[in-house]
């Protein structure tokens, strides 16, 4: 008989108490275990994913209690210092620590690219749900609008928006969604082309009543699944959108921290030797894109499991 | 007297996948003879295909040969290095597959598809010795020479299957394989299929191993037949031992599924059951689910593959005598029990 | 031939819609947002009287479809208009630009396919072993890179650390461009005119900001072509092949890439776009006197008559590159029928 109180590992196959550590410490292996079998390499690219996403969320959500400094403290060190231990990432021209702009900047670029995939998705899929279940021209303008928009090169018309709205979070957050509210319009779209076909069959030997309800009992399990995966890679695309229109200078006022800027602001730096003003913001945007791609690429395959050899 | 040229031993294959392995394949053996037409009926999933493609190595990974030898002329195949299989296929053992529309080339020419398949195996042929082999060929399968110059989807199926067999035959092999050759065609192209095989047989003296899960057609052609069932060999035998005397129940069913045009019929016969899972296939013969004389021996030791009338092999406890049916059924082992695979 | 000339005719046609759209879309936008071009052009304290006048001059105190009217006679005119900040057409502006993004695009492609289809292809034959995870890898890292922040990694090491290549720009500083260059294209331009130095400077100046966005889009080819190479030599006619005989090495490239190559060429038409976003991008790291500085530039100027004609190019680019792509399908399919 094991103690779950002393902590001891149980060795029949039940321990005690549900909520002994040992107990749950098991299950988690088994768990994990189990989820490692079943999906593999997938698996744990989405708990990677995962895993980044959340560090730099909290980062954005708390930069306080990681960074030393305030990002717009003029006064952190000295000027254009490599890095050292006092100054992780060292320091810029302003005399400010790179380590904490960054670490403050993931709020920036993290709530402009979410909130600017959620006005996309807002946007795209009712408009999408819309046009594929009337059909007619209407279909057909708005299928025109948004396959023009989407063949074209989304950072330039981001660029042209940016421009036209001027600076500012709420303008940059615009310019960003309106480029991709053709992705979540096309993929709603086609769904319900699709759903609308098999309804029309199912309508025919069925009451107008059910419908509705088997509208939505197949549409959303369905679009849920896709489009939450399709905003993952979303976001992952918006973040390096908004770094890029900082980056050419149509973003953010100076006071707020981004990291799209502060590359900006490095490369002039760059033919001195000064490496560190560009290094560690750009591998934080590649970072964090990166993770939402994995979230977004593993949730795809775990959703859709394919249980034979890919 | 009749040569063998093709002998399997005890051939096993599996296919690793997540849930398990499936054994499409147990312990099969069987002699093609030079010269001899050999039919390999069953129905679909009993391994039939599985076996034709080990023949010249080309399963898909994960499908793996996991024992046995496929001796040819004497040498396993199942041990030659990547240059002599390379070599080995096409000039020859040649293999023609089921669906003529996707097994040719669809950016190529059909005399691309010759002149390949020449070059590969004689690096010194010309294009003009190539155009005119092939051309001959065409003429001989009943083909314009002209369509060399088109592309596969301009030609019919039936004509692309042609095709497929004039690529097979042009390096003159000892040996064809057929896998499913005229599932997708239609009855009437079928049947100029049939003819066509006829007509290669006495032409080039070559043997052909036919591989179809419609026995009627194979009856038409083959010398012998060997029946498959569940990755097992049911019976082997000469095609008129197998029609005459029948001597594997599931034989029997398949004879029997054939509708005969001459006779009335209430209904269609057929076997009732599905296939046994090869994942964990059954202890003893994989028929016994379906078997309408099943016995207890059946359904818990296999029956060894036996040869009962000369030239005629079955695996089934009905043709064995009592006695050992009883020692079995009580547990006890006799000399020739059946291995468990 | 009547029938390619048909085909190409009606793939031009349906091309015009979307120069359409996005030519209004960006002409709404502008008018219609708040802030008023001319008073932000003239300074926050001109008098009214000389903004009032500037927009006379301008046209802009019309209605906005009279204004949309015009604008839409005006291009289908070829004309482009005037540039409001600069005495020059929108299109000198543009003409001198157009051809440096054009071939940093093209040598972008160029490198993109040399480095993406190769280690996709042996990525897809080598299936599941390391070479294969360690390519996909690669690839869905390298897509992550942001193209401006890989082009400053490359800069600083091989320009700055290493001196191998140029920092920025188009040529060397003591080329004289008007000497030499007719087409705008200066690598053609050196070969035309048979000048082995000058062509080694501008491949020179070319070679990291092509590479920067070879290595960034390769990502998205090298999984194409894996996935395209996997399913297609699952096909038959490949099974058929090895049948025969025919050695693996011939049967994955001749066989297997030459088939999936169709669906990647069909790609790198809708990849293009991404191919231009990214030029921009490279062109503002490496001082690349191309479109995207130029509307970059004139963004800050407020010369919305050049952003738009900008905007115009591009559209009209994305679809040109569109229809080549969708005739060199038609040439290397022998199944499309025109």
């Amino acid at each position: 008989m094991s103690d779950s109180k002393t902590g001891t590992k149980a060795s029949p196959p039940m321990p005690h108490s549900r909520f002994s550590p040992a107990g749950a410490v098991g299950m988690l292996f088994r768990g994990i275990s189990k989820a490692n079998r079943t999906y593999g390499v997938e698996w744990w690219i989405m708990i990677v994913g995962i895993v980044i996403v959340l560090f730099v969320a909290y980062c954005a959500l708390l930069p306080q209690t990681i960074a030393p400094f305030g990002p717009n403290n003029q006064n952190a060190g000295p000027q254009l210092s490599p890095p050292s231990a006092a100054h992780l990432f060292g320091t810029d021209n302003l005399n400010r620590d790179v380590f904490s702009r960054v670490i403050w900047g993931s709020r920036t670029i993290l709530g402009v690219a979410f909130a600017a995939a959620l006005v996309s998705s807002l946007i795209g899929i009712p408009l999408g749900l819309f046009s594929g279940y009337v059909g007619g021209a209407v279909d057909r303008i708005l299928s025109l609008v948004m396959d023009s928009v989407y063949a074209f090169p989304g950072l330039i018309l981001a660029i042209a928006f940016a421009a036209m709205l001027g600076p500012g979070v709420v303008n940059i957050t615009l310019a960003v969604a309106v480029i991709y509210i053709p992705t979540y319009f096309r993929l709603v779209r086609g769904q319900t082309l699709q759903l609308k076909q098999q309804l029309y069959v199912e309508a025919a030997r069925s009451i107008g009543a059910k419908r509705g309800t088997i509208l939505f009992r197949y549409i959303f399990p369905n679009i849920i699944a896709t489009v939450v995966v399709v905003f993952s890679l979303n976001i992952a695309d918006a973040i390096t959108t908004e770094a890029a229109l900082s980056y050419i200078g149509l973003g953010l006022p100076a006071g707020i921290p981004d990291w799209g800027m502060d590359l900006s602001m490095g490369k002039s730096f760059l033919p001195s030797g000064v490496w560190w003003m560009i290094t560690f913001p750009g591998m934080m945007i590649m970072l964090l894109a990166l993770g939402f791609t994995m979230l977004g690429e593993g949730l795809a395959e775990i959703l859709n499991p394919r249980l034979l050899e890919k | 007297m009749a040569q063998p040229i093709l002998e399997v031993k005890n051939l096993f294959i599996d296919y690793p996948i997540s849930i398990g392995t499936v054994r499409a394949v147990r312990d099969v053996s069987f002699t093609l003879y030079k010269g001899d037409v050999l039919g390999l009926v069953g129905e679909s999933g009993c391994g039939k295909s599985t076996l034709g493609l080990s023949l010249l190595r080309l399963l898909r990974p994960p499908g793996k040969v996991s024992g046995g030898s496929i001796e040819y002329e004497g040498r396993d195949v199942l041990a030659f290095g990547t240059e002599d299989l390379r070599l080995l296929r096409g000039a020859q053992i040649a293999m023609v597959f089921q669906n003529p529309l996707t097994s040719l080339n669809p950016l190529l020419r059909i005399r691309d598809h010759f002149f390949e398949t020449l070059r590969v195996h004689n690096a010194f042929t010309t294009r003009e010795e190539a155009e005119k082999r092939s051309g001959d060929i065409l003429e001989q399968l009943g083909i314009d020479r002209k369509r060399l110059h088109e592309y596969p989807h301009q030609l019919s199926g039936g004509m692309r299957q042609r095709i497929m067999i004039g690529l097979g035959l042009i390096l003159n092999p000892e040996i064809l394989i057929a896998d499913e050759p005229t599932t997708s065609l239609d009855v009437i192209v079928e049947a100029g299929f049939v003819d066509l095989l006829k007509d290669l047989k006495v032409q080039y003296n070559i043997s052909i191993i036919l591989i179809s899960h419609n026995l009627a057609m194979v009856a038409e052609i083959a010398d012998r037949i060997a029946v498959m069932y569940g990755g097992k060999i049911a019976e082997i035998g000469t095609a008129e031992q197998i029609f005459a005397e029948p001597l594997h129940p599931y034989t029997r069913g398949l004879i029997g599924c054939v509708p005969n045009i001459a006779v009335t019929q209430d209904h269609l016969v057929s076997m009732p059951g599905s296939p046994p899972d090869l994942v964990t296939p059954p202890p003893g013969c994989p028929f016994a689910d379906r078997c309408p004389e099943v016995m207890d021996v059946c359904r818990t030791n296999p029956p060894p593959l036996k040869e009962y009338n000369p030239g005629q092999q079955a695996a089934c406890w009905l043709h064995e005598p009592e006695s050992v049916r009883d020692a079995l059924s009580h547990g006890e082992a006799p000399a020739d029990a059946g291995q468990q695979v | 031939m009547k029938g390619l000339l048909r085909y190409i005719v009606t793939r031009i046609a349906l091309t015009i819609p979307m120069v359409f759209v996005l030519l209004t879309i960006v002409f709404v936008v502008l008018r219609v947002m708040p802030g008023d071009p001319v008073s932000a052009f003239l300074g926050g304290h001109a008098p009214q009287s000389v903004i009032d006048q500037k927009k006379e001059e301008l046209g802009l105190n019309k209605p906005i479809y009279v204004q949309y009217v015009n604008y839409l006679g005006q291009i289908a005119r070829f004309n482009l208009g005037n540039s409001m900040v600069l005495d020059q057409t929108v299109w000198s502006a543009i003409r001198d630009k157009l051809p440096a993004t054009i071939e940093l695009t093209l040598f972008g492609m160029f490198f993109t396919l040399l480095i993406g289809v190769p280690l996709g292809a042996f990525a897809a034959r080598n299936r599941r072993s390391p070479a294969d995870f360690g390519i996909r890898i690669f690839g869905n890292v390298a897509y992550c890179i942001p193209v401006y922040w890989m082009g400053l990694m490359l800069q600083l090491v091989f320009a700055v650390w290493l001196h191998w290549f140029p920092v920025a720009g188009r040529t060397g500083a003591r080329v004289v461009i008007s000497t030499f260059s007719t087409t705008g294209f200066y690598v053609l331009d050196a070969i035309i005119h048979g000048n082995i130095p000058i062509l080694l400077d501008v491949l020179d100046h070319l070679f990291l900001p092509s590479i920067t966005l070879g290595i960034v889009l390769s990502g998205v080819f090298i999984r194409l072509t894996r996935a395209n190479m996997l399913d297609t030599l699952k096909a038959d006619f490949i099974l058929a092949a090895h049948a025969r005989g025919v050695p693996d090495r011939i049967v994955t490239y001749r066989h297997g890439l030459k088939n999936a190559f169709v669906p990647i060429l069909t790609m790198l038409g809708l990849q293009f776009a991404i191919l231009l976003s990214g030029a921009i991008l490279t062109e503002t790291t490496f001082s690349w006197p191309g479109m995207g500085r130029l509307l970059v530039e004139r963004i800050y100027l407020r010369d919305y008559p050049v952003v738009q004609g900008v905007i115009v190019i591009f559209a009209i680019m994305v679809s040109v590159i569109s229809l080549i792509v969708d005739l060199l399908y038609a040439l290397i399919d022998p199944r499309v029928k025109y």
